[in-house]
C-alpha cells in the first residue's frame, strides 16, 4: 500500500522526557526536545523481522522506548471511562551500567478518565536499582514502583508473551487493575515494523497489540467499580524518531464496533502537517493508508489547562466509507505530568460507531 | 511667588549645608539600619525556605535505620515497589581544600519530593550531567570554592544551599563515601497513595522520624528575627531623632523667611505644600541612599547572621544576598513616613504660624515643661505595663515587656533628668552653677529626643551585651562540664562497639557507655540516657537543682535526672516522679542544664536502662584518657578498626568548633549595637547643633553679665558630658532590666531554658567612656563655634530681639 508508514505518536512524550532530563541538549534545528538531533553513539533501527520475546524487552542501545497501554472501558451501569498505563525508557548513553551508574531512566504515566473526572499520576526511576524495569522472560514483566504490566505466567507453547497480561497502577486518589487477554495477533506498524518518519530517513521499530479484551476494576474516590472493555498496547523504540520543526501530534486509536481498529494521526509542523493512518481488519491484517487518504477536521475546541485544544473531530476516509465524529468523553483529560499533554477516551459516531483514545501533544 | 518660595527654601539649605547634611545623614542612617535588618530577615527566611526545599531535612518525615547509621538500599527499592513514595539520601563527611569539613549529601533527583531538586537543577547542572559520572556537585559559593578540586566532578554554585553542604547524585556520593548499596535515610513524600501496605512490614529494620523539629526551628528562628526587627526599629527611631532635630532647626531658622513670604501674599496652603514637597524630596533621595547603604550593611553582616542561626538553632542560612524590590519599596516608604513623622511638629507649627512674631521663649519653656510632665506620666504607664507583662507567660508577653520597658523608660527620662537637675540645683552654690543647672533644665526639652535616643542605645548595649556575655560564660562552662570525656566512639553495630570497648579498656582510664532510647517523656518526644556510676559524671555534670545524694540514688537505679527543658515543660522539681515509657515511675533526683537541646531528656543508670529497654542500642562510648594521649589513641583506634570518619570524635575538636561558632554567633548583635550607639551620637550632635543656634538669645545676657565666650563654650561641653553621665546612670538599670527580660523571660519562652545572669562592670565602664566620648565629640563642634562667635552676634541678639 502506501510507502508512508505511520509516525510514532508517542515520540513526542519520550522526546520531551529526554529533552527535559537533558539527554540531548535542545538546540535550534534539532527538532522538538532535541529528538531530531544526531543519534550520537546510539543504534539506529533497521528493517527486519521482530524477534520475540526478546523484542518485548528493553533495547538499551536505543535512545527512547515505550510500553504504552490504553483501555476503553465501561462500568456495570454502562458509563464509559478510559485509562492509560505507560512506561517510558530514555537513555542518557547507550548500554547499561551497574546500580545508580546505569545511564537509563524510566518514567511511568497512569491516567484514569471518566465523563466528569480525570486522574493522572507520574513515577520516575533510575535504572539499575530494581525500582523500575522490563523483563521479557520468563514471563513478561514491566514495572515502575508498584505499577506493573505483567504476564501472570510464561506464555503457553505457541503463544506470545504478551497474550495475557495484568496491568495495575495507583495514584493519589485513584487506582486500577485489569486483566488483559489478546483476541488477535500482534500487528507490525509501518513496513514490517520499520516505521520511517521523514524524508531524511528518521525511523523507529514499532508494533502494536490492539486486540485486548480487558476486565477488572478501578478505584475512584466514590469507591471501587467493576469495569470491562478493550485495550491497545503500543511498543516502539528509536534513537532519532523526530523530524525538525514538528510541534506536536493529534493521534487516534479507535476500536470500531465491527472489530476493525483504526490508527490515525496528524503531525503538526505549522504548515499542512503530515498525516497517516493504518486500517487493521478484525483478523489483524494491517493496511497503511496513503497520506491524504484520511481527512482530519477539528470541529470544536475547549480551553484545557490554559490552552485551546480540539476535543471534537471529524474523520473522513472515503475509500472505506468512513465519516465519523470523534468526541472526547471528558474534554479536561489533561495529564499534568513533567511533560504535560492531553490523553483521554473518545466516542465514535457516524458511519461507524465505536470507542477509542485520543492523544494531543505539543499544544502551548 | 511660588518660584520665590522655592528659592527661599532652597537658599536656606545652600547657606547651611551642615544642616542639610545632618538631615540627610539622619535619614540615610535610619533607613539604612532599618533596611539592612529587614534585608537580613527577608534573606534568611527565603534561605530557610530554599534550604528546606532543597534537602527536606526538617520539613518531611523520614525513615531511618533502627540500628547503625546506614540502611540497605534494598529497603528503598522494596518500599518503592510496595507503592511508598520515598526518596533516598546518603550523607557523609568529606574534606575541602583548606581542611574545611564538607558535608556530602547524595540524592536521587528522580524520586526527590516535588519541588525539591528541580530548583537546584534549574540553576545548576542538567540532570544528565548531575547523575552521569563524574557528576556535578552543587554548593553555595564559599563551599564550592573549598570543594573545588576535591571532588571528581565540577562544583556549581547554587545560592541557598546550606553552608558546608555539597549535594551530588546518590550513586556518585555513595561511591565517594565507599558506601555502595547504603543509604542514610529515606525521605517520605508528604502525600502517599491510598491503600498502601504498612511500611513496617515492608522494611522492618527502619524507624520513622517525624518532622517535629521543623516547628521548633521556625519558632526559634522567628524569635531571632523578631529580635532583629526590634533592633532595626530601634535604630530607625533613633535615626528619626536626628531628622527631627535637623528639620526642626530648618523650620526654626526660616521662620522669618516664611513670615515674609506670607506677608508678601504666598497662601498658607502653598507654603505648607512647598515645605512638605521639600521634605518628600529629601526623604526620597536620602531614603534611596539609605536603602543602598542598608544593602551594604546587610551584605557585610550576612555571613555572621548565617553563622548565628547555624550555631544557635542549627538553621542553615546561606550567606548570599540579593537586592530585592521589596526592600526598595519598604525602605523608601519607611523613609517618607519617618520624615513626615519627624517633621510633623514643624509642619504643624508652620500651618498655625501667626503672621505676628512668635511667642516668647519663656512661654515655650513652660509649655515644654508641661509636655515633659505628660511624657513622664505616659512613660510611667509604660513601665507599669512592662511589669505586668513580665508576670505573664509566653514569648509575646516577654517581647511586650521589653518594648514597654524601653519605651516607658525613654519617656520618663526627661522628667527624671529635670528632677535630678532640680535636686542638684538645691545643692550647688554660686550664681554660675545655679544658672548652668537652670539653663540645662530649660534646654532639656530640645535635647530630650536625642537623650532618649542615647538612653535606648546605651540600654540596648548593656542589655544585649550582658545577655551575650552571660551566654558565652555559661555556655563555655557547660561545654567543659558536658564534654568531660576526651574521646567519643561509635561502632557501626553492637558487635563492633563491643570490640571497640574491649580494645579500648586496657588503653584508657575508663570506657563509659552512652546508651539511649527515644520515647515520650511527659507526653512529648524525649530521650532517655543510661550512664554508669563514674566520677566523670559526679564531678562534672551541671546540676541546677538536686536532692541530697542524687548521684548515689541514680546509680542505685531508684531515681533519675531530667534536663531543664523537660523540668520546665512538665513542671518537675527534685522529689517529683516521672513516668518513663513502659510505665516505670522514678523519682526526679536532680535537674541539669542542657543548652541547645530542643527535646526533653532524662538520665538513669545504665543498668536500669538495660533492664527497662533490653533492646536499646549499645554502640557509643565515652573514653576517659589523658588529654595529651587522646589524638594518638583516636588515630590508632581508627586504624585498628578501619572506622569511618565521624566514628571517633575528639572532645577538643568538638569544643573548639562549638566555641568558634559561638564567637561568631553574636557578631551581628555586636555590630548592630555599635551602629545604634553611633546613630545615637549623631542624634546628640544634631540636637546640640540645633540648640546652639536657638540658644544664642539665652546666652547673650549671660555673656553680657561677664562670662567669657570660652567659659560659656566650656560650660556647653560640660553640660553635654553631665547629661550623658546622667543618661548613662539611667541606662545602666534599664539595660540590666532588659538583660534580665532577655535571659529569664524571652529565652525561657523561646528556648525552654533560663540562662544565669552574670554582671560585667568592666563592659559598663568601657561603654560609659564611649558614651562620654560620643557626647564630648557631639558637643565639641557647637562649643567651638560658640567660643569663636564674633561678639557682634551676641550683641545683635539685643539689637533684633525677636
Amino acid at each position: 500500500m502506501s510507502a508512508r508508514p505511520p509516525v510514532p505518536r508517542r515520540a513526542v512524550l519520550a522526546a520531551a522526557l529526554a529533552g527535559a532530563l537533558g539527554a540531548a541538549a535542545p538546540a535550534a534545528g534539532q527538532g522538538f526536545a532535541g529528538l531530531g538531533g544526531p543519534a550520537g553513539g546510539f543504534s539506529l533501527p533497521a528493517p527486519g523481522p521482530f524477534a520475540f520475546p526478546a523484542d518485548h524487552g528493553p533495547h538499551w542501545d536505543f535512545r527512547v522506548e515505550w510500553w504504552y497501554l490504553t483501555a476503553v472501558l465501561a462500568g456495570p451501569d454502562g458509563a464509559g471511562l478510559g485509562l492509560q498505563w505507560t512506561l517510558f525508557r530514555t537513555a542518557l548513553a547507550p548500554g547499561r551500567g551497574a546500580g545508580w551508574i546505569s545511564p537509563q531512566l524510566w518514567m511511568g504515566h497512569a491516567g484514569l478518565t471518566t465523563a466528569g473526572r480525570h486522574f493522572g499520576a507520574e513515577r520516575l526511576a533510575r535504572d539499575g536499582t530494581g525500582q523500575a524495569g522490563v523483563e521479557p522472560t520468563p514471563a513478561f514483566r514491566a514495572w515502575i514502583d508498584d505499577w506493573e504490566l505483567a504476564a501472570p505466567a510464561p506464555p503457553a507453547p505457541g503463544g506470545d508473551a504478551l497474550d495475557r497480561l495484568a496491568v495495575a497502577a495507583r495514584g493519589q486518589d485513584f487506582a486500577f487493575r485489569l486483566r488483559l487477554e489478546a483476541t488477535g495477533p500482534i500487528v507490525a506498524e509501518g513496513e514490517g515494523g520499520y516505521s520511517v518518519k521523514s524524508a531524511t530517513g528518521q525511523a523507529s521499530r514499532y508494533y502494536s497489540q490492539p486486540f485486548y479484551r480487558a476486565e477488572g476494576w478501578v478505584d475512584l474516590p466514590a469507591g471501587r467499580v467493576a469495569v470491562a472493555g478493550l485495550a491497545w498496547l503500543d511498543r516502539e523504540w528509536s534513537s532519532q524518531p523526530l523530524a525538525p520543526g514538528q510541534a506536536g501530534w493529534d493521534w487516534f486509536g479507535l476500536h470500531l464496533d465491527d472489530g476493525t481498529k483504526l490508527m490515525a494521526f496528524r503531525l503538526r509542523d505549522g504548515g499542512a502537517g503530515y498525516g497517516g493512518a493504518t486500517w487493521i481488519d478484525p483478523g489483524g491484517t494491517s493496511e497503511p493508508l496513503p497520506p491524504g487518504a484520511l481527512r482530519l477536521t477539528a470541529l470544536a475546541t475547549e480551553t484545557v489547562a490554559g490552552r485551546s485544544l480540539p476535543v471534537r473531530w471529524r474523520l473522513e476516509l472515503p475509500a472505506r466509507g468512513l465519516d465519523v465524529t470523534v468526541t472526547a468523553l471528558n474534554p479536561q483529560a489533561w495529564m499534568a505530568t513533567l511533560i504535560p499533554y492531553w490523553e483521554g477516551p473518545v466516542a465514535v459516531a457516524g458511519s461507524h460507531s465505536g470507542r477509542g483514545y485520543l492523544e494531543m501533544t505539543g499544544y502551548e | 511667588m511660588l518660584r520665590a518660595g522655592v528659592a527661599v527654601l532652597a537658599g536656606h539649605w545652600r547657606r547651611h549645608p551642615l544642616q542639610l547634611a545632618m538631615a540627610v545623614v539622619g535619614l540615610v542612617l535610619a533607613t539604612a539600619l532599618w533596611t539592612g535588618v529587614q534585608a537580613i530577615n527577608v534573606e534568611a527566611r527565603a534561605s530557610y525556605a530554599r534550604a528546606a526545599a532543597l534537602l527536606d531535612q526538617d520539613r518531611l518525615a523520614r525513615l531511618l535505620p533502627r540500628a547503625g547509621d546506614r540502611l540497605d538500599e534494598a529497603d528503598f527499592v522494596r518500599l518503592r515497589r510496595a507503592g511508598w513514595l520515598v526518596a533516598p539520601v546518603i550523607e557523609g563527611a568529606g574534606e575541602g581544600a583548606d581542611g574545611r569539613r564538607l558535608h556530602l549529601v547524595g540524592i536521587d533527583p528522580l524520586t526527590a519530593p516535588p519541588g525539591a531538586l528541580t530548583l537546584a537543577l534549574a540553576e545548576g547542572a542538567t540532570l544528565a550531567a548531575f547523575i552521569t559520572p563524574p557528576g556535578r556537585f552543587l554548593a553555595d559559593a564559599a563551599t564550592a570554592a573549598a570543594a573545588a578540586g576535591q571532588l571528581p566532578g565540577p562544583v556549581e554554585v547554587v545560592a541557598g544551599i546550606a553552608p558546608g553542604v555539597v549535594i551530588g547524585d546518590v550513586g556518585i556520593v555513595q561511591n565517594l563515601l565507599g558506601a555502595e548499596g547504603e543509604l542514610s535515610r529515606l525521605i517520605l513524600w508528604p502525600d502517599q497513595p491510598a491503600g498502601l501496605p504498612d511500611w513496617q512490614e515492608v522494611a522492618p529494620d527502619l524507624r520513622r522520624e517525624s518532622p517535629a523539629a521543623a516547628g521548633d526551628l521556625s519558632r526559634l528562628t522567628a524569635s531571632f528575627h523578631l529580635n532583629l526587627t526590634a533592633f532595626g526599629f530601634l535604630a530607625f527611631v533613633v535615626g528619626l531623632f536626628i531628622v527631627h532635630a535637623a528639620v526642626g532647626l530648618a523650620f526654626e531658622a526660616r521662620r522669618t523667611g516664611f513670615r515674609i513670604m506670607r506677608a508678601l501674599g504666598l497662601p498658607l496652603a502653598a507654603l505648607v505644600a512647598l515645605a512638605a514637597g521639600e521634605l518628600l524630596l529629601l526623604a526620597l533621595l536620602a531614603g534611596a541612599a539609605g536603602v543602598a547603604l542598608g544593602y551594604l550593611v546587610a551584605g557585610a553582616l550576612m555571613p555572621d547572621v548565617a553563622a548565628t542561626l547555624a550555631g544557635l538553632y542549627g538553621a542553615e542560612v546561606a550567606g548570599g544576598l540579593a537586592l530585592r524590590a521589596e526592600w526598595w519599596a519598604g525602605g523608601l516608604a519607611m523613609a517618607v513616613a519617618g520624615t513626615l513623622v519627624a517633621a510633623a511638629a514643624g509642619l504643624l507649627g508652620l500651618a498655625r504660624m501667626p503672621a505676628l512674631p512668635a511667642a516668647r521663649p519663656r512661654a515655650w519653656a513652660r509649655a515644654s515643661g508641661r509636655r515633659i510632665g505628660a511624657q513622664a506620666a505616659a512613660g510611667a504607664a509604660g513601665v507599669v505595663l512592662a511589669l505586668t507583662a513580665t508576670a505573664l507567660p509566653g514569648l509575646s508577653a516577654a517581647f511586650v515587656a521589653v518594648a514597654a520597658l524601653l519605651l516607658g523608660a525613654a519617656l520618663v527620662l526627661p522628667g527624671m533628668l529635670a528632677a535630678a537637675l532640680a535636686l542638684l540645683a538645691g545643692v550647688v552654690r554660686g550664681p554660675v552653677a545655679g544658672w548652668f543647672l537652670a539653663d540645662t533644665r530649660q534646654g532639656l526639652s530640645g535635647l530630650s529626643l536625642a537623650l532618649m535616643a542615647l538612653l535606648l542605645a546605651l540600654a540596648a548595649n548593656i542589655g544585649v551585651g550582658t545577655m551575650v556575655a552571660s551566654f558565652r560564660l555559661t555556655f563555655t562552662a557547660w561545654l567543659d562540664q558536658r564534654l568531660a570525656s576526651e574521646l567519643y566512639v561509635t561502632g557501626r553495630d553492637e558487635a563492633e562497639a563491643e570490640a571497640l570497648r574491649a580494645w579500648l579498656a586496657p588503653r584508657a582510664a575508663a570506657v563509659l557507655p552512652i546508651w539511649s532510647v527515644e520515647g515520650p517523656l511527659a507526653g512529648q518526644p524525649g530521650e532517655i540516657y543510661g550512664v554508669v556510676d563514674h566520677s566523670t559524671y559526679r564531678r562534672n555534670w551541671p546540676l541546677l537543682a538536686a536532692l541530697p545524694d542524687a548521684w548515689n540514688r541514680v546509680a542505685a537505679g531508684e531515681a533519675l535526672l531530667v534536663n531543664e527543658q523537660l523540668a520546665r515543660r512538665a513542671g518537675l522539681a527534685p522529689g517529683d516522679r516521672l513516668e518513663l515509657p513502659g510505665g516505670a515511675r522514678l523519682e526526679v533526683a536532680g535537674v541539669y542544664s542542657d543548652y541547645g537541646n530542643p527535646v526533653g531528656q532524662a538520665i538513669v543508670a545504665a543498668a536500669r536502662l538495660s533492664s527497662l529497654y533490653p533492646r536499646h542500642e549499645r554502640r557509643r562510648w565515652a573514653v576517659r584518657v589523658a588529654a595529651a594521649d587522646a589524638p594518638a589513641l583516636a588515630r590508632a583506634l581508627a586504624r585498628a578498626f578501619d572506622l569511618p570518619a565521624g566514628a571517633v570524635v575528639l572532645q577538643a575538636e568538638v569544643k573548639a568548633a562549638s566555641l568558634a561558632i559561638f564567637e561568631r554567633t553574636f557578631a551581628v548583635t555586636a555590630a548592630l549595637n555599635l551602629f545604634t550607639l553611633g546613630v545615637a551620637a549623631v542624634a546628640l550632635f544634631a540636637s546640640l547643633v540645633t540648640l546652639a543656634g536657638l540658644r544664642l538669645p539665652q546666652l547673650a545676657p549671660v555673656w553680657a553679665l561677664g562670662l567669657t565666650r570660652a567659659r560659656l563654650a566650656r560650660l556647653e561641653l560640660a553640660r553635654a558630658l553631665m547629661l550623658a553621665a546622667l543618661v548613662l546612670a539611667a541606662a545602666l538599670p534599664l539595660g540590666l532590666g532588659l538583660a534580665w527580660l532577655l535571659l529569664a523571660r524571652v529565652n525561657v519562652a523561646a528556648f525552654g531554658w533560663r540562662l544565669p545572669m552574670h554582671l560585667f562592670p568592666a563592659d559598663w565602664a568601657r561603654l560609659g567612656l564611649l558614651a562620654l566620648l560620643a557626647a564630648a565629640i557631639a558637643a565639641a563642634g557647637p562649643a567651638r563655634r560658640l567660643a569663636r562667635r564674633p561678639p557682634a552676634d551676641l550683641l545683635a541678639v539685643f539689637a533684633h530681639e525677636r
